[in-house]
């Protein structure tokens, strides 16, 4: 049996260009890394998941209630202030999460991670996040 | 070679490389990648295989093409998570109720901002006064340069909430 054009070329090539899109690893939308002193003071940077927190709580209670700052950068995070139950320590105190003394739980970050915003889906750019 | 047969080549050749891409993507466990192979988690750190894993929480929710491919606007409505609004018992949560058109969008559909589902995960103070102004035209400053530089919108929009590819959800008014 002779095959005839079995499939449409510019299907074909549209169907290969979003497989390839869907591809490269690629951190989960939002995931924000925490390293401007981790490294320093010999830890694992920190890998703070947006999308594992927004399912359990919203937004307001850590950008309001809490007092993170939206901009990546723009908060001054403290493991002491942590373990005086501020920040990440309002709820990782070992009530609602898993205490400070877990350290490598939040320190899981791949060495030499610049800080900063991770993921996204499609948009990479050009915006400072 | 004949054109006919060097077309059937590519076609063969492009239908054996698409095979390869959607049987790797199957072999890698679904829409979101294992925390061991995201870039950001060190594959040594003893949290992976603790740490809920990102296919295992947003697998079920509603779908999206972007982003952590989840309608989180949706998922919220539907009840599918019900994520706390409050730590302190005394803080008042404010939800609002009202769109605002911004009819300044040159050859681009309005856009409407929905107060509601925005308040519904944000405080009034994560936007007001500093980000936008309270008052209807007193914040023209506002253009796709800023919000494609992270300002404005663009500072949730791009980061964790839906991107900019979208432009459709926001220029969502056709002028009459």
């Amino acid at each position: 049996m002779k095959l005839r054009r079995p499939f449409h070329l510019p299907t074909l090539l549209l169907a290969l260009l979003m497989a390839l899109l869907c591809g490269p690893a690629r951190a989960e939308y939002g995931d924000v890394v925490l390293n401007k002193r981790a490294e320093k003071e010999g830890m694992r940077p920190v890998v703070f998941p947006h999308w594992f927190h927004r399912i359990r709580f919203r937004c307001k209670v850590c950008h309001s209630e809490l007092g993170f700052q939206m901009r990546a950068g723009s908060n001054e995070v403290l493991m002491v202030d942590i373990i005086d139950g501020k920040f990440c320590g309002m709820c990782h105190n070992d009530r609602v999460a898993w205490g400070p003394a877990n350290c490598d739980l939040c320190h899981s970050g791949k060495p030499g991670l610049a800080a900063g915003i991770y993921g996204g889906d499609r948009t990479a750019g050009p915006g400072r996040w | 070679m004949h054109a006919h047969s060097l077309q059937r080549l590519l076609q063969g050749c492009a239908l054996l490389l698409l095979a390869a891409l959607l049987l790797g993507s199957a072999w890698g466990q679904g829409k979101h990648l294992p925390l061991a192979r995201d870039g950001v988690h060190d594959p040594a750190s003893p949290a992976v295989g603790l740490l809920q894993e990102p296919e295992q929480a947003l697998a079920s929710f509603p779908p999206d093409a972007v982003g952590n491919q989840v309608r989180w606007v949706k998922a919220l409505e539907q009840g599918i998570i019900a994520p706390r609004a409050n730590i302190f018992p005394g803080t008042r949560v404010t939800v609002l109720d009202q769109d605002i058109i911004m009819p300044r969008t040159g050859e681009m559909p309005m856009v409407r901002f929905p107060h509601r589902q925005h308040t519904e995960w944000l405080d009034c103070s994560n936007c007001h006064e500093k980000l936008f102004i309270s008052k209807a035209g007193a914040n023209q400053g506002v253009n796709m340069f800023q919000v494609l530089q992270g300002e404005y919108c663009g500072l949730c929009h791009g980061a964790v909430s839906f991107p900019l590819t979208e432009c459709k959800r926001c220029h969502s008014v056709e002028r009459k």
